[in-house]
């Protein structure tokens, strides 16, 4: 990471230069010390996919896979994470091919509004990878982390379980990238 | 949020050299983050002590357990040896805050949180905690969260964790680091009791940082129970949470440790109620006297008073579970 000092010199408004890859691509961005990883992506990059619900990591619609791992956007500094992998909901599916988590969500109409949809969905990929939920009352306490005002956690639920086998078995076939997803200890 | 400059050390050493009075500790960033969002922090100086090698999980000599203060929530939790070993901690770690936020926090800064009353967060109110003389809101105010023990007229608050509930039953070591060199910090006397002093929630200087915690070999693996008492199933603080661990000989409890969460500055423990069960059975008798000498002392504030009798019942109920832990383990 870089450093450029402001015009006057003052280390407050100093812009830190970052390298990220973000959904495979190689970025680079100038950031102020205080932007968020979520304003980041949301404002300087245009990745609008991650939501910003309540911008204080209680709603869950700012989820992203930090380096494997979900997280909330909202509550980390983007100058803290120079040289790490970020996947958003624009990286999920491959192309046009919709990921199973998206395809799942489809059929089981697991949404209203949708505006917790891409943080339920990158949460749930990430929970697959953890392989801590075995039953669907352990889905329902690891996805408590998002949630959903319009009530949709019934369909949302029927629709994690249906697509968590399908997530399984792409983790364990493909992808050093999705592969990097688990973050079991 | 305020402006801030951002140092990222490498080394210990440096990164206790740049702390000070108006510089922030900053790694998990979940808490501290959104009181700079409310503006109830406003540090000029962010020290990102993610760079330091403060990472790893390691076995002790006598058989504990050394955990960096920067392993994540999450790993922690799902250690090998804490699920093995240290069952009680595990259950507290897990029945915190969500995956999201476990796998950004830190074990150094489950610690440091601080308080979740909503006066504390309300800059437009009085706080003693946030601006120490301009008084406490939450005495006439809405205190159902509060505290029934250890309170002072300056400050009914309430330490937020549930992770150091079962530290505190552990009898962890808190590793610290300074400018003068290292200490340890027995974690009982780690958080203080608000006093006339309710900005202080620790006993750290500024420019301490913890560097790790250690766990002794025993941690009740057998007989131990974490249960969190709260308004939803999931994803919410606790209005009463107990670390219950027992160590049982055939019938008769050989050491007893019970710390309660929600209800104090602190993990609250009190000598008398684990000494009242020593060389005697795991009843339910047995367990109500704990109770009541836990709770000697528990005052209301009003919207508040129901946490008194419900603690004394969860107290009962975790030492009921933890003494069939193994059986139905």
């Amino acid at each position: 990471m870089t450093t450029t000092p402001a015009a006057d010199g003052d280390e407050l408004f100093a812009l830190h230069t970052l390298r990220l890859n973000i959904n495979g691509e190689q970025r680079r961005i100038q950031v102020h010390a205080w932007t968020t990883l979520l304003d980041m992506l949301r404002e300087q990059l245009q990745l609008t996919g991650s939501k910003k619900g309540c911008d204080h990591g209680q709603c869950g619609a700012c989820t992203v896979l930090l380096d494997g791992k979900r997280i909330n956007s909202c509550l980390t500094l983007a100058v803290m994470h120079d040289g790490a992998e970020l996947t958003t909901i624009e990286g999920v599916a491959d192309g046009e091919a919709l990921h199973p988590l998206q395809r799942a969500f489809i059929k089981h109409d697991a949404f209203q509004c949708g505006y917790c949809t891409p943080g339920q969905i990158c949460s749930a990929l990430a929970m697959a990878g953890e392989n801590h939920a075995h039953s669907r009352a352990d889905i329902r306490e690891q996805m408590s982390g998002n949630l959903c005002r319009c009530g949709a956690y019934n369909n949302i639920l029927d629709a994690i379980e249906d697509a968590l086998p399908a997530c399984r078995g792409e983790l364990e076939t493909s992808a050093p990238a999705l592969g990097k997803r688990g973050s079991a200890a | 949020m305020s402006p801030f400059s951002y140092a990222r050390p490498t080394a210990v050493q440096e990164a206790v050299q740049l702390a000070g009075p108006h510089a922030r500790f900053i790694a998990g960033g979940t808490n501290l983050i959104d009181l700079m969002k409310e503006n109830v922090e406003r540090p000029q100086r962010l020290i990102d002590i993610t760079g330091l090698p403060l990472h790893e999980v390691a076995d002790t000599v006598d058989g504990g357990l050394l955990i960096g203060a920067l392993v994540s929530n999450s790993d922690l939790a799902w250690h090998p040896r804490v699920q093995h070993d240290y069952p009680l901690l595990a259950q507290a770690i897990l029945a915190g805050a969500s995956p999201q936020l476990r796998n950004m926090a830190t074990t150094g800064g489950n610690l440091l949180q601080r308080t979740r009353c909503l006066y504390f967060y309300d800059t437009a109110t009085p706080c003693n905690k946030r601006e120490p003389g301009s008084g406490c809101s939450a005495r006439q105010g809405l205190n159902r969260n509060h505290a029934i023990l250890g309170a002072s007229e300056h400050c009914i608050a309430t330490h937020p964790s549930d992770m150091c509930v079962a530290l505190a039953a552990l009898q962890a070591q808190v590793h610290v680091a300074g400018p003068q060199g290292a200490r340890q910090i027995a974690f009982a006397d780690f958080h203080r009791l608000p006093g006339d002093q309710p900005q202080r929630d620790n006993v750290l200087a500024d420019n301490e940082l913890i560097t790790a915690i250690e766990l002794p070999a025993e941690g009740f693996a057998a007989h131990s129970h974490y249960l969190k008492v709260r308004d939803r199933e999931s994803y919410a603080f606790a209005l009463v949470s107990v670390a219950a661990a027992l160590d049982i000989d055939g019938h008769v409890i050989r050491q007893a440790r019970i710390a309660l969460g929600g209800v104090a500055h602190k993990p609250w423990r009190n000598p008398d109620a684990e000494a009242v069960l020593i060389g005697k059975p795991a009843t339910a008798a047995n367990f109500r006297l704990a109770a009541d000498l836990l709770l000697d002392g528990a005052d209301g504030q009003g919207r508040n008073n129901f946490k008194i009798p419900l603690a004394r019942q969860a107290v009962v109920r975790a030492l009921t579970d933890a003494a069939q832990a193994m059986e139905a383990a």
